[in-house]
């Protein structure tokens, strides 16, 4: 009686599972996507920050959900809120860490997940529109960031967004009208928190998923780049795999989990005993609540927007400042038809094109330290230069890394890549 | 120099550039607590808070029975020491001085301390509160180090006669403490259980994963 219950239920179960299959590709995609996709069995720990991407997005979605469920968005009652989620709710205070560090974390893994396609050329041919795909991703993190630090409603929260949201009133003719419209009052308010919230839990997820999916696809259209910048595809088994392929499952997949589970340590490390990273993911003014009369007395973004800002506090002028600002990230867009090199891998170029690499990622990071400066402070105490003059200096050599990325390849020698990749 | 090679390179230089750049602010007295044994000196910090400072400012995101469950003190000590005004053990540290009232009697609002050590820091709030002194000039007769021509008039006045300056400094550093529990009261509930989900990630989860990789990947070359 026990083996007939037991047998039908699998044969039930297993004549099911046929049934979708026969109805949806279940099984094909499985194989296109994980089985039977081949990666390239060189990759080394930067290749880690792809999956650990996806991995906080699912933080925030999940975390993201529970907090709906708890946050008031209005301007009356969001601080409030937030901090019944964190005193009165069981385990509020770690859901709302694990969002709000999450967020910082994010960025963390995003821009080593860029970097990593800058050290291996991993935007150019045929990889241009992965590269497009994860730019627009970036940008539409931004703006998820951007509208998710509003809605605590803290000092911060408001005064950033009024600093950002002027800027658009740089834009001529239509500015004033445009930052009318995007706030919906003449100040920051209610209002603006309701529209806000609205996009932030809904509209910019559902954009973020689907820009996702899309960049997967497309990556797996054409194959991962690896860390030698030369094709797998190139050299395949007569059973037609790549030679220096393994299969995605199992092998990436166990080997991705080596990689999360050190990032969850670093993670969680972080959201247990220092949960608003020294001011830096929360900032302290942001536990005082909005007050449209009353300015603090320094008002900087995020840390993982500040090398945008410092560019656009380095411009004198407004209107030049936002140009400069919204080219510094735009210029990332076509970085795959700035880079002329023949080789994609740093590995076989040149000195000259390593130091530019090492020196932008540099700037990038003193950038960042400007932004969250007040510019007439000065670096270690030195008298003879300020933090607005570092910004200027600095926002030469960002844009310098793409003259760089353009000039170079047109005198410096390659070394000869190999035939297969090498470990 | 392989790239990943540059790519640490970086990574330490700029750590160490950021805890330089973040040297060199206002100087504050060191202010130093342990959020897992602070029990005796929170409870001390809590009745100096409620005879002090409640009077004038409130604490709405902190609950009565809070204090008492985290610090260890039950229903009857709590309405006999903490609580005066017939409150519910459920109430916050709500007050009744109205806003227009205040402004009137010290220039300014006096701000809901609730998150005030998250706010300002905790160092601030200990230098702030050590750092009255005598001053003519104004008109409750005191003056702050840390907060020139503050309003709040220096409350702790008469018990500082009675005590030297060590004795009004530990009572100081208790009412920061209470005030640095306020701003976070899970704090000691974080790094409790942060300790076993590290534990538990480094103990069990990652010689897991790592003998799995190892497994599947030892024939790959």
């Amino acid at each position: 009686m026990m083996t007939f219950i037991k047998d039908t239920t699998v044969s039930l179960a297993s004549s099911g599972y046929q049934w979708v299959n026969d109805r949806l590709p279940v099984d094909r995609a499985f194989k296109t996507h994980m089985s039977e996709y081949y990666a390239p069995k060189n990759f080394n720990i930067m290749y880690f920050f792809g999956v650990i991407s996806l991995f906080v997005l699912v933080n925030q979605l999940l975390t993201g959900i529970w907090l709906t469920m708890l946050y008031n968005p209005s301007g009356a009652g969001a601080f409030d809120s937030i901090e019944y989620i964190m005193r009165d709710v069981e385990y509020g205070w770690l859901i709302r860490y694990l969002h709000s560090t999450g967020a910082s974390a994010f960025f963390v893994v995003v821009y080593l997940h860029m970097f990593r396609g800058l050290m291996y050329g991993s935007y150019q041919k045929p990889r241009e529109l992965i590269w497009l795909i994860g730019m627009a991703i970036y940008f539409v993190l931004m703006g998820e960031a951007f509208m998710g630090y509003l809605l605590p409603w803290g000092q911060m929260s408001y005064w950033g967004a009024q600093v950002i949201l002027s800027l658009a009133g740089a834009i001529p003719v239509v500015g004033d009208e445009l930052s009318l419209w995007i706030r919906g009052d003449y100040v920051i308010s209610g209002v603006t928190l309701n529209r806000f919230f609205a996009l932030h839990v809904a509209f910019m997820p559902i954009v973020l998923i689907g820009l996702v999916v899309v960049h997967l696809l497309a990556l797996h259209e054409v194959g991962s780049n690896n860390p030698d910048g030369i094709e797998i595809k190139a050299n395949k088994g007569p059973d037609g795999k790549p030679l220096d392929g393994v299969a995605f499952h199992p092998f990436y997949t166990v080997h991705d989990l080596v990689g999360v589970v050190i990032f969850l340590i670093v993670f969680c490390g972080i959201i247990f005993f220092m949960p608003d990273g020294g001011g830096y993911f929360l900032e302290k003014p942001n536990f005082e609540p909005a007050n449209p009369l009353k300015t603090p007395e320094h008002i900087a973004p995020v840390w993982y927007f500040t090398p945008f800002y410092a560019i656009l506090r380095a411009i004198p002028s407004k209107g030049l400042g936002v140009i400069f600002f919204a080219g510094s990230i735009a210029i990332l867009f076509i970085l795959p038809w700035i880079d002329r090199s023949p080789v994609k891998s740093l590995r076989y170029r040149g000195m000259l094109s390593k130091l530019n690499l090492a020196l932008f990622a540099v700037v990038f990071c003193i950038l960042g330290v400007c932004g969250v400066k007040s510019p007439d402070a000065h670096p270690f105490g030195l008298t003879f230069i300020d933090f607005k003059t570092v910004g200027q200096i600095c926002t030469l050599l960002y844009f310098g890394y793409f003259v760089g990325l353009f000039v170079i390849p047109s005198f410096e020698e390659t070394k000869p890549l190999p035939e297969r990749v090498t470990g | 120099m392989k790239p990943i090679k540059l790519f640490l390179f970086i990574i330490t230089f700029t750590a160490s550039s950021l805890t330089f750049a973040s040297s060199g602010e206002q100087e504050l007295r060191d202010f130093h607590t342990d959020p897992l044994n602070r029990t005796k000196s929170l409870q001390h910090g809590a009745k100096l808070f409620v005879n002090y400072c409640l009077g004038c400012h409130s604490a709405k995101y902190v609950r009565y029975e809070r204090i008492a469950d985290d610090l260890g003190i039950d229903k009857e000590a709590l309405q006999a020491n903490l609580m005066f005004t017939g409150e519910k053990v459920g109430d916050p540290l709500t007050i009744a001085l109205g806003h227009d009232q205040a402004k009137k009697w010290f220039g300014a609002v006096p701000p809901d301390l609730s998150l005030e050590a998250r706010l300002r820091g905790s160092d601030w709030v200990y230098s702030y509160l050590t750092g009255f002194y005598p001053d003519e000039s104004r008109p409750f007769g005191y003056n702050n180090k840390i907060f020139p021509s503050v309003g709040m008039p220096f409350v702790m006045e008469s018990m500082k006669k009675d005590m030297s300056e060590e004795d009004f400094d530990a009572a100081m550093y208790d009412l920061t403490n209470f005030m640095d529990y306020m701003a976070e009261p899970m704090k000691k509930e974080r790094i409790e259980l942060g300790r076993w989900v590290i534990a538990f990630l480094v103990l069990l989860m990652l010689p897991v994963v790592v003998w799995l990789n190892h497994e599947y990947w030892k024939d790959i070359h």
